[in-house]
């Protein structure tokens, strides 16, 4: 175990309490709402914000145990930086930004150089090097950032929302390159991020903190497939049914029940990818939906409460269940918009039900 | 803006020209402005060593009693100068709180002497430079500076190599404005330091006295002191104007 933390922090009224268990060449995400405590984490490993509970223990070296009186600062940590904004120092240069590193650690003008040079070319940025952080994209400046928190080697690769600020086609791009040199580095990665798709692309393991404490952890998959609350569900993008298993239905009250097979009875909670759900303008196609097409398929008449446009689809956000997304063509079936507040059929296949038991927490 | 321009308008239209050079050039003035630009320089200098540290604490730690220390460096740029000129006396006088022990032990006498000019001057124009470092790194995420500590480098480091260069234009400005408000600083210096040729007559305190002697010697002095203020303007119109304008 590369790094081990129990982090605790108390400061104005706010109180985090997150253990973290991060192995080499691991990514853990750490995912959660703004004010989760998710940068406090950061910054408590980081060492910019002591522990006032509990420690932090890097490859054997303590760094932080506030009951021993031990505090390394962050200048004798071996910790990379990265945030959202990229903060290269705006008088110095690409170049003069990623020797920085190896220059206070000591090694001489033309070895810094030599390696901040590499990492530039290995990140593929290597055309910048006289430029100021000014005359950068994005992309390319958050490559010199991350080249700049790699040319010290450090054994902690700290993320902060590192694609928050990049379109989508440098964002896929950068994940790459973090998913590659984090991996080639051998350092243990914290990655803070709102994006579960972030997350799901990056790391092994996921933490979710809300109110600075963790309220679940697992492979990305496994949140995803079993999120301990509709908010961690919401968070990662799924839909949640919370209901009741009578005998072979699954009731999610108010009229809506679905078929469903061998499950006991009791409180049952569902994830379902909004692909899985089916919507039509209501009436147009009722007999669709009643129909034998494609077995038994479960339809309700509901509305439409919002409309977001996702690239090529459209995220219907339906008022019945409530919270309830379906991800659809942009255009309906009978060749008209989505639009707010329109009345619609909506329909699932009972079999895409994943159910299962709540956790008691 | 007659209010503002008419006295300007008045102490120029009374330059006499002609004398212009011989009354700037006579010893009075010389000693006074030779004395004006070292004490003023002085006075700059010691508020950067002091002010700059002070600034730093203010804005990037926490500590007990801190608002009252930013209201006490901040005082003396709403205290009539004269007040801070017999608070100093009451202070570093020679039956001062602490005048009198450095005057006993080590002889050292603020009052009367150039360093006491030195001391006014710092104690008025300090705050200056206090306001403006510490509003610039305010200003200035702290992010940069966890990040470079993330990098290597130790606090001094940090400031020399990332802070510093981040605020340097503030810090200039706050030097300008440190050092402009030290050269004409009157109601102080003639308080503390006294009024004594060659020793403690700054040029204020010259434009002063030549007043009741010799007018045209004080208005040269004005004109002079005048010349100054607006070459520092110029020198920060980057600065201000540049900023209104975008």
């Amino acid at each position: 175990m590369t790094l081990s933390a129990e982090v605790e922090v108390r400061f104005d009224g706010f109180h985090e309490e997150v253990a973290l268990d991060v192995s080499d060449g691991e990514v853990v995400a750490v995912l959660g709402p703004n004010g989760a405590g998710k940068t406090t984490l950061l910054r408590a490993l980081a060492g910019v914000r002591p522990l006032t509970g509990g420690r932090i223990v890097l490859d054997d070296l303590v760094l932080d145990d506030p009951a021993r009186g031990i505090l390394v600062p962050p200048e004798q940590r071996s910790c990379g930086l990265v945030f959202q904004e990229h903060l290269l120092f705006p008088h110095l240069d690409a170049l003069a930004n990623v020797a920085f590193g190896p220059r206070r650690r000591g090694a001489s003008k033309s070895e810094a150089a030599a390696v901040s040079r590499e990492w530039l070319e290995r990140l593929d940025v290597a055309e910048v090097a006289h430029q100021r952080p000014r005359s950068l994209s994005g992309g390319q400046s958050q490559r010199v950032a991350l080249a700049r928190a790699l040319a010290t080697g450090p054994r902690l690769l700290l993320l902060d929302e590192p694609m928050a600020a990049l379109d989508v086609t440098q964002r896929s791009t950068v994940r790459r390159l973090l998913r590659d040199h984090v991996a080639e580095s051998g350092a243990s990665c914290v990655l803070v991020t709102h994006d579960p798709l972030d997350a799901a692309a990056l790391s092994d393991t996921i933490v979710i903190v809300d109110a600075g404490r963790a309220i679940q952890r697992g492979t990305p998959a496994d949140v995803a497939r079993r999120p301990a609350s509709p908010w961690v569900a919401r968070l990662m993008g799924v839909n949640h049914l919370r209901g009741r298993v009578r005998g072979p239905r699954f009731d999610l009250g108010a009229g809506l029940a679905f078929p469903c097979t061998g499950v006991p009875e009791g409180e049952r909670w569902a994830v379902l990818a909004a692909r899985a759900v089916s919507v039509t303008s209501d009436g147009a196609d009722e007999g669709l939906a009643d129909g034998p097409a494609d077995g038994p398929v479960v339809g309700w008449s509901t509305r439409v409460v919002s409309v977001q446009p996702t690239g090529d689809r459209v995220l219907l956000g339906l008022e019945y269940p409530p919270g309830l997304s379906a991800d659809v063509p942009p255009d309906r079936p009978d060749g008209g918009r989505w639009t707010e507040g329109m009345a619609v059929w909506a329909s699932i296949d009972p079999s895409d039900l994943d159910l299962y038991a709540p956790r008691s927490v | 803006m007659g209010l503002l321009t008419v006295p300007l308008i008045g102490l120029l239209a009374r330059v006499s020209w002609s004398t212009l050079g011989s009354d700037l050039t006579s010893s009075v003035a010389l000693d006074a402005l030779r004395l004006s630009l070292v004490c003023s320089l002085a006075a700059t200098g010691l508020s950067v060593v002091l002010g700059l540290p002070l600034a730093w604490l203010l804005a990037r730690t926490e500590f007990r009693g801190k608002s009252l220390v930013r209201a006490i460096t901040v005082l003396p740029l709403v205290l009539p100068p004269v007040v801070g000129g017999v608070a100093l006396l009451l202070a570093f006088g020679r039956d001062g709180l602490l005048g009198r022990p450095l005057f006993d032990w080590l002889g050292i006498q603020f009052t009367f002497s150039t360093a006491g000019v030195v001391l006014a001057e710092t104690f008025v124009a300090m705050p200056f430079l206090i306001v403006t470092v510490e509003a610039a790194l305010q200003m200035t995420d702290v992010r940069f500076e966890e990040v470079a500590a993330s990098l290597g480098a130790g606090r001094w480091a940090t400031f020399r190599l990332v802070t510093a260069p981040m605020i340097w234009s503030s810090l200039i400005a706050g030097v300008a404005l440190t050092w402009a408000r030290a050269l004409g600083e009157f109601g102080a210096t003639i308080t503390f330091a006294g009024d004594i040729e060659g020793r403690t007559q700054t040029l204020p305190l010259a434009v002063y006295l030549a007043l009741e002697g010799d007018e045209r010697v004080a208005v040269a002095l004005s004109f002079l002191l005048l010349v100054i203020s607006l070459a520092v303007l110029i020198a920060l119109r980057g600065r201000w104007l540049g900023a209104v304008r975008r």
